[in-house]
């Protein structure tokens, strides 16, 4: 491989690096400065070791808070992938239809996270939300706010419903960029349907995909605002995810080295998470 | 406006000193010695020189997690594991 000839390029580079200095080298710096470290406030600090990372490590409530965090993160990649991927599938590629079913998908992802807490919380109460009281109406027993099972069907279908549409916008960009002489050739060939996904519109997607499965990972793993806004992490624990457990014990209880100490595990999980993720999926593509 | 609500305290300062330092010798490496470019290593990985102070630093990250939840302070162990992960890394990944 040619090395690099002209390395001016690099200058260019720096506006964006003085900016991530300030929104995230710099808070990282004083996460890893925190997590070392007990404090009362008044910027005191005194020097507590490693005592923190121990404390987390051997946290039972972290443990549940981060098999709860996969369970949702893992849940939500399985349903809105596929489903994505089929939504996009059935979109017209070409006709008047085109912008109607693109702003349609595009409308969820346009509401701010708050909102869509509030609108869900809204829609599934039992007793005046139109979810709720259709559930109710059929004989099912549904309640999101004394059920953990019943608020972690509708965390997980207001995750779904916010977030496929993205999915689907990502797959059905990777789908109208497949030229028609693949599909030609596949006809000739006389190629079933799934044959024609299986050999080509998967393949010519594993870009986008791979971009779109990182994103909801990410996103999801860090989620906060709609489970806040829909459950406050209730009924009891059972929907505190990682995030909100962290707040809980950086704002809640003002336990600013705990919290900076499970903040770094907490990142360093996303961190090798996302590659392997991204090593795996690119790894075909180079070979 | 100070400094003193980062809370800098030396084992800190000390340790980003040492990745600020470990990136420097990779471009000085790099500069002297010519190599960076991806080879295909353990685990069927194209890697490059970068990527595989990436892995050894991520890694090394985890063991010292993990030996801090298994066994405790002193981190000892932890450390020898994390410099044979290191040597791993750059030798076969």
């Amino acid at each position: 491989m040619n090395k690099t000839v002209n390395h001016k390029a690099w200058f260019l580079v720096l506006p964006v690096l003085v900016l991530v200095a300030f929104n995230a080298f710099i808070p990282l710096m004083t996460v890893v400065n925190y997590s070392v470290q007990e404090t009362f406030g008044d910027n005191t600090f005194f020097w507590a070791g490693l005592i923190w990372f121990e404390d987390v490590l051997h946290s039972e409530r972290f443990h549940a808070a981060l098999v709860r965090q996969l369970t949702f993160t893992f849940t939500i990649l399985a349903i809105e992938i596929p489903l994505g991927v089929v939504i996009a599938l059935t979109m017209p590629k070409r006709g008047i239809w085109v912008p109607v079913c693109l702003v349609t998908m595009a409308l969820p992802l346009l509401i701010p996270w708050n909102v869509v807490g509030a609108i869900w919380n809204i829609f599934a109460l039992p007793e005046i939300g139109l979810l709720g009281q259709v559930l109710n109406g059929l004989g099912i027993d549904y309640n999101f706010t004394r059920q953990p099972g019943a608020a972690w069907f509708t965390l997980i279908a207001m995750d779904v419903w916010h977030w496929t549409s993205l999915v689907v916008l990502l797959a059905y960009a990777g789908l109208v960029s497949i030229p028609d002489a693949f599909y030609q050739a596949a006809k000739i060939d006389g190629a079933s349907t799934w044959a024609i996904f299986r050999h080509i519109q998967l393949p010519k997607m594993k870009r986008v995909l791979t971009i779109a499965v990182l994103l909801r990972f990410m996103d999801s793993f860090n989620i906060y605002t709609e489970p806040f806004v829909l459950t406050g992490g209730g009924p009891g624990n059972s929907t505190t995810l990682l995030s909100i457990d962290l707040v809980k014990l950086a704002l809640g209880q003002f336990d600013l080295g705990p919290a900076a100490a499970m903040s770094l595990i907490y990142f360093l999980i996303i961190l090798a998470l996302s590659w392997i993720f991204y090593t795996l999926m690119m790894r075909d593509e180079e070979r | 406006m100070g400094l003193s609500w980062m809370a800098w305290t030396w084992p800190t300062a000390a340790f980003f000193l040492f990745i600020a330092a470990a990136i420097a010798t990779m471009g000085v490496w790099e500069y002297f010695v010519p190599g960076g470019a991806p080879r295909r290593g353990a685990f069927g990985l194209d890697t490059t020189r970068g990527d595989r102070l990436f892995i050894t630093l991520v890694g090394s990250a985890f063991i010292f997690l993990g030996w801090l939840g298994l066994f405790g302070t002193p981190l000892w162990g932890g450390l020898a594991i994390a410099l044979a992960w290191a040597g791993f890394v750059f030798w076969k990944v």
